[in-house]
């Protein structure tokens, strides 16, 4: 027990947790992003884009928060992960970083512009790029799980996310971000109580769910071709993931028309987290292929201490803060309605 | 091109790994971007609250009006800052990794505080503007506070981590890699104080001033209802004094700079042998070991450093010939300087313009030319601060981190960063220009329904009732 409790595993374990809350609640956003791209004219589409800016308005970019936590942990925790990561894998962080730069402009601008045009031109942006994001995002997941980031960094600059595995997680991750949103919006539907959208928007999670299940199962082939030890391993020690996953899914399907929207969120949000989680158990001991350890990753005890103080810091502050925020928006929805 | 330029950039290509150069002018480029929206999160939201404070307690309408405005400024600059923020940390990892690679586990750490301060604010912006309808008064001021609170803090961690390249300390190196660290040493390290303290109050003179001029334009063009009068007043009184403050405080930062690290003060008096009797050269430039035109102050470095002609000040001879800042870095950083003091001194009269008829008066100064230098000392204010980091950032040069980590060591070799710079350049050019005409088209809607607020902003709730934006929102 001693062996897996140990100051680097749970740092690595609260990293991990970074990655997973900004996987499924920025997800969320950038799913959000990808239904407003497909919404169609400016006409058709008026309605279900209102929808998605009323729900996820109130949240949007703070999820990037978890981003800046990732990047900030990894490179104080596991500064020598980081560096080669960095050098690795620079082009698709580059394209992703631009294509958060472009959201983020589209966030602070699009609800301030008042002809539609601009509004237009702002949307667009907003759209296109929280499509391009995660796309590189899951490259870049692609390429440290099938362990193409060598210890020292300076990996090659294209085929560490151009292969298989990085193609995979891009498209995947695309997918997986819709099916949330299409999950959050149909519970945001219902509760507004706004039929047609709600249908609109099961129809759609339904498309989701279906593109990415079946991408999974031939990702399954692609992993054992191409990203073997994360294959063996997510169907050893990650199998309860899976098919807690592929539960969760199901049942979020099964239960859409009847299930509360609180069940239904949750259920998404298993169906993504603990697809995440597998790889985070497929991937333990290791931070990069099967070269670069935990153990050997991490920084000074004193530094992986401060970091835990800081992490337990941030729970204490930030969970009340966020629940205020939270009642505050709710009450102000009561007021609306 | 100047000779010297054009020999600078001979030597830079020769010598220097290519990926140096762009990857200085895209850190200091977008660094240069960020900083001037600091100002903003820290104490735009203190004169946020103090408007509200007074509108709350004299049940001041106008006041209250300002407040309101002002924390939607506040949420746009925030939110705008908080991607150029995001861009930032991503930078630290693309274009010095080995700066984080190396130094991650002592250098980090202000910046893992930083992250908490930054959450905190966002949630807090969220809160203050959607409590102002949903708030009893009070309750909603305070809510203002840890706003307040967090840009202070989170400035003072990300200053920590620069202080901290400046004069590193709490970290033991082994064969090349941190082996040992601590943490309080790293944040608490000598440079935090003075660079902390100057940077606070160099935020409330550049958000005050740049602030105060908005409604000095406002007047000056004829508008000197009593909303205007108080939206200038606030802010201005804000700045009034903290400028005089930011003089002792800037003079002691000075003296610290002399004591802890010489060579920055070398470069910034431009001196290149060790001496005492050393003048105080304004303007000029330095050029192959000697200082070229300028106006000379005889013994006046010696004895701002140490109160006496006798004062010894150590040159860049201290320093071996292959560590030196090179002479055109050296020029920049002394002009640098000058205007930074320059600006102090010239927004120090103004201020004290101010001071004295509201003393004698209790109102503005009468004169037009007043209202026309309050319009532009915001940004003086803000050219003092981008001078003053040039100072602190080029001064450390040819050091990332001081003593252990060359500029030209930190730098990544992957990628061309040439193109990854223009593209910078593209994007921030464009998000700056929505930033201003976004603030624009904010205030013609303020002007053209002065009496109700509808401007909808990042973090705050729709103005819009839910009806309007989907239509049949109601039907079952």
């Amino acid at each position: 027990m001693s062996d897996v409790l140990t100051v680097p595993n749970v740092v690595a374990a609260v990293l991990f947790g970074g990655v997973l809350l900004y996987a499924v609640f920025g997800g969320a956003d950038f799913g959000g992003g990808f239904w407003d791209l497909v919404a169609g004219g400016a006409e058709r589409g008026r309605r279900p884009r209102a929808l998605i800016e009323r729900a996820i308005g109130p949240v949007w970019e703070a999820n990037h928060v978890w981003l800046v936590f990732i990047l900030v942990v990894m490179w104080t925790a596991f500064s020598s992960v980081f560096s080669a990561i960095m050098t690795t894998l620079f082009v698709p962080l580059s394209l992703a970083a631009l294509g958060i730069v472009f959201r983020g402009s589209g966030f602070a601008f699009r609800r301030i512009t008042v002809r539609t045009q601009e509004q237009r031109a702002s949307g667009a942006v907003f759209a296109v790029s929280s499509v391009i994001t995660p796309f590189f995002f899951g490259t870049i997941a692609g390429g440290i799980a099938s362990g193409r980031v060598p210890s020292s960094g300076n990996g090659d600059a294209v085929t560490s996310w151009i292969n298989p595995t990085s193609i995979l997680g891009g498209v995947l991750a695309v997918l997986v971000c819709a099916y949330i949103a299409a999950m959050f919006l149909i519970a945001e539907a219902r509760r507004r109580r706004l039929g047609d959208l709600e249908t609109y928007f099961r129809r759609r999670a339904f498309a989701a769910a279906l593109a990415a299940g079946a991408i999974s199962i031939a990702g399954i082939l692609v992993l054992r071709d191409d990203a073997h030890r994360l294959y063996t391993r997510l169907l050893g020690p990650g199998l309860p993931f899976v098919i807690l996953s592929i539960v969760c899914g199901l049942a979020a399907l099964a239960l859409v028309r009847r299930a509360s929207p609180t069940i239904l969120r949750l259920l998404a949000l298993g169906a993504v987290g603990s697809v995440i989680v597998g790889w985070g158990v497929a991937q333990y001991p290791e931070m990069l292929g099967t070269h670069l350890s935990i153990a050997a990753a991490s920084s000074p005890r004193a530094t992986m201490v401060a970091v835990l103080v800081v992490s337990v810091a941030a729970a204490l502050l930030v969970v009340p803060s966020l629940a205020l925020l939270y009642v505050l928006q709710q009450r102000g929805r009561l007021e609306e309605a | 091109m100047s000779p010297l330029w054009a020999e600078a950039w001979i030597w830079i290509c020769a010598a220097e790994p290519p990926q140096l150069l762009p990857a200085r002018q895209q850190m200091a480029f977008t660094l240069g971007f960020h900083i001037i929206l600091v100002p903003f999160g820290v104490a735009l939201t203190f004169i946020m609250m103090v408007a509200n404070y007074r509108a709350i307690r004299h049940d001041d309408d106008v006041a209250l009006r300002l407040a309101q405005r002002w924390s939607k400024v506040a949420a746009v600059l925030f939110a705008v800052g908080a991607v150029s923020g995001t861009v930032l940390s991503f930078e630290l990892g693309l274009l010095w990794p080995e700066l984080m690679g190396r130094f991650g586990p002592a250098f980090g750490i202000p910046f893992a505080i930083e992250g908490i301060f930054f959450f905190l604010e966002a949630i807090f912006i969220a809160i203050y503007i959607y409590g102002w309808n949903r708030l009893r008064p009070w309750p909603h001021f305070w809510t203002g506070l840890p706003v307040v609170l967090s840009g202070l803090g989170g400035t003072a961690s990300v200053v920590a981590a620069n202080a901290w390249m400046n004069l590193p300390a709490g970290f033991t190196m082994r064969g090349g890699r941190v082996v040992d660290v601590q943490p309080l040493d790293v944040i608490f390290n000598d440079a935090f104080g003075y660079e902390t303290i100057h940077m606070f109050l160099a935020a409330y003179m550049v958000a005050g001033f740049l602030v105060a001029g908005v409604y000095a334009v406002g007047m000056l063009r004829g508008r000197t209802d009593r909303y205007h009068r108080l939206g200038f007043v606030i802010p201005f009184a804000v700045a009034a004094i903290a400028t005089p403050l930011q003089i002792v405080v800037g003079d002691i930062a000075a003296r610290q700079v002399f004591d802890k690290e010489p060579v920055k003060f070398a470069a910034i008096e431009m001196l290149s042998r060790t001496s005492t009797h050393v003048p105080e050269t304004i303007g000029g430039i330095y050029d192959d070991g000697r200082v070229r035109y300028g106006l000379r102050i005889p013994n006046g470095a010696s004895i701002l450093a140490g109160f006496s002609p006798n004062t010894r000040i150590k040159g860049l001879n201290e320093v071996p010939p292959e560590l030196r800042p090179e002479p055109h870095l050296v020029t920049l950083v002394h002009l640098a300087f000058d205007v930074m003091v320059l600006i102090g001194f010239a927004l120090l009269g103004l201020s004290a313009w101010f001071g004295w008829a509201w003393w004698r008066r209790r109102e503005l100064p009468k004169s037009r030319w007043f209202l026309r230098l309050s319009a532009i000392a915001g940004i003086l204010a803000v050219i003092a601060l981008e001078a003053g980091w040039v100072v602190t950032e080029v001064g450390r040069q040819p050091w990332t981190v001081v003593g252990h980590l060359l500029t030209r060591d930190a730098v990544t070799t992957r990628g061309n960063l040439w193109v990854v710079f223009a593209a910078t350049l593209v994007i921030y050019a464009a998000v700056g220009t929505a930033t201003i005409l976004v603030l624009r088209a904010m205030q013609r809607r303020w002007r053209a329904s002065d009496a109700r607020d509808d401007v909808s902003v990042p973090y705050g709730p729709d103005e819009q009732p839910l009806e309007k934006a989907i239509p049949g929102a109601d039907a079952p």
